[in-house]
């Protein structure tokens, strides 16, 4: 793999999550516990789809073959996608929600801290306005991490519940590949290894305000960066893909 | 007594020289109970509305079209809050409106009650639903009650960006392929007699229209209001090429307006009754989410107490 192949992979993998994510978060649109949920879930959607929308954008101007931000998102194929696991889990209840932003969120924030100093600029462009929008994700998801914990007994239960089914999924978010060595050592990505023991962290503290325990070890599901995607995937791009695959080469 | 007939004197004097009425200010109890029932039907409309549009975020056909539908129906649950909180002033609680939902006491638009079955569905109603809510909304800005104009005013402001970016959807279709076309005319086919229905009933028959034109809540009848909207809607329906489903539809000059069928008034009470296409399913998502989300508000309250405990406890100590 060259500089080139890895950028775009590394784009690409960072614009699946946003993509997936926000996917998932629309979802719960008209249907949250709350009316003030149903308008931050939406809003929160909408910033990870500008981030998708601007990874793809930057993926397909280094791949330069002519793609655009739609052949990307609407015309790979499952095994194509590199999104974390952890970003295509089904919604669940709302804790299985927060908990899902709690793990992906509190790694996007510090990965986005580390590369909005990128020596690529358009990746550090990218990553300061990411952070921005990131930080109040993560406000967000934190607090509701304290207030389902810190609850009632039921909502503490299901908080619990919701970490623990999820945490199979955490270790696959900070997988690398071989071409992100190549990008680190010339100072474009972020190490995800040295973010992991700063994420442990941030969650070991949120979980704690939380009154909830934090999982430790267990079985640990890998394989995102190969492709290799849990079942929820190919429903979430039966969806999004629909029209696009339908009526292939249309304007909308 | 005679206090109730100088309050009421100044109220009408208030009406009279276009003043608004404050949520402080007195009011007749019908003023009141017509504002409650307009106000939180059409906050009941916005976020049940959320839901046939919602329908296609996660199918929308390209990132862009996805980015702008995740917005709009953002904003329509953003309207139902501060109407909600217009709502509130008149001194009805939000939980008391969301009972009124969800028992079927209160009223939202009918036209939430109908399918979003293509995507060109999303197309129509921004450009026929929103735009027929816009007319309403645009006299609204002027309505005698404070708050309520206010939040049009605001409202307004957004809509008319949904209305446009319906209509680019319907520009798009009606310029694609044959199928795309078919699309929007079968959209077209299916939302705009349920659009024209929004309005309300003719006047002649319209139980609240009376008092609401005559304490200026509302500035225009239903049937005024109708008109306007078919004589601006037909050119930009020629503009994309395609036909409303109303062989009776002709321009008329004598009058300057165009002359349109008659409105099938029984499938609009069939509706209302709770007898449309979604009907039931509307309200069982309405209810899903809220009862779903039982534990979650119970929680959120449970948590705020205890950190009231903690800190009434600190300043004690």
């Amino acid at each position: 793999m060259n500089k080139q192949e890895a950028l775009i992979d590394y784009c690409l993998r960072l614009g699946d999550n946003s993509l997936v994510l926000g996917h998932r978060l629309s979802e719960w649109c008209g249907h949250g516990p709350i009316l003030e949920e149903d308008l931050a879930l939406a809003n929160i959607a909408l910033d990870l789809l500008g981030q998708t929308r601007n990874l793809f954008t930057y993926a397909a101007a280094v791949e330069g073959k002519g793609r655009t931000e739609d052949d990307l998102a609407y015309t790979r194929n499952n095994y194509e996608f590199r999104n974390a696991l952890l970003t295509e889990q089904a919604n669940g209840d709302f804790a299985v929600t927060i908990a899902r932003q709690l793990f992906y969120t509190s790694y996007a924030w510090l990965l986005f801290t580390e590369l909005q100093k990128s020596k690529d600029e358009t990746i550090a462009g990218i990553a300061a306005k990411a952070l921005k929008e990131t930080s109040y994700h993560l406000r967000h998801c934190n607090e509701w991490t304290i207030r389902l914990g810190d609850g009632t007994e039921e909502s503490h239960r299901r908080m619990q519940d919701a970490v623990d089914s999820l945490w199979m999924y955490t270790d696959d978010i900070f997988a690398q590949t071989e071409g992100d060595a190549l990008l680190i050592k010339e100072g474009i990505a972020a190490d995800a290894a040295t973010l992991k023991p700063k994420w442990d962290a941030m969650i070991k503290e949120t979980l704690t305000k939380a009154t909830l325990k934090m999982p430790e070890g267990g079985f640990m599901m890998k394989g995102s960066r190969e492709g290799k995607h849990t079942e929820h995937l190919t429903y979430i791009l039966g969806e999004l893909q629909f029209l696009q695959r339908t009526y292939p080469g249309m304007e909308w | 007594m005679e206090d109730t007939v100088k309050q009421e004197d100044h109220f009408n004097e208030k009406l009279e020289k276009g003043d608004f009425i404050e949520p402080k200010d007195w009011m007749p109890e019908k003023y009141r109970k017509t504002l409650i029932r307009q106000i939180s039907q059409h906050a009941h409309s916005e976020v049940v509305g959320m839901l046939p549009e919602g329908n296609w975020i996660t199918r929308a056909p390209n990132l862009r079209r996805k980015a702008i539908l995740l917005a709009k129906v953002q904003d329509e649950g953003g309207h139902g809050l501060y109407l909600y909180s217009a709502a509130e002033t008149l001194g009805i609680s939000r939980e008391e409106l969301l009972d009124q939902l969800h028992t079927g006491k209160a009223k939202y638009s009918s036209i939430f009650n109908y399918p979003t079955v293509t995507w060109a569905d999303i197309g129509a109603i921004g450009w026929l639903v929103d735009g027929a809510a816009i007319m309403n909304q645009v006299m609204l800005q002027r309505t005698s009650f404070g708050p309520y104009s206010r939040a049009m005013i605001r409202i307004c402001k957004e809509e008319s960006f949904h209305q446009r970016q319906g209509y680019e959807i319907m520009v798009a279709l009606s310029k694609g392929s044959a199928e795309q076309k078919q699309m929007a005319q079968d959209a077209l086919n299916r939302w705009w007699w349920p659009t024209l229905m929004m309005f309300g009933p003719p006047d002649a028959i319209s139980s609240n229209s009376a008092d609401s034109i005559k304490w200026k809540i509302k500035r225009e009848t239903n049937d005024e209001l109708r008109q306007k909207f078919v004589d601006r809607t037909i050119a930009q329906v020629e503009y994309l090429g395609l036909t409303v489903p109303d062989p009776k539809l002709k321009w008329n000059e004598a009058r300057g307006h165009y002359d349109f069928g008659e409105i099938d008034w029984a499938e609009f009470n069939s509706v209302v009754k709770g007898n449309g296409p979604c009907n039931r399913e509307r309200l069982k998502a309405r209810v899903g989410a809220h009862k779903n989300g039982e534990w979650v508000r119970d929680a959120a309250t449970a948590y705020a107490k205890k950190q009231a405990a903690k800190a009434a406890g600190s300043l004690v100590a």
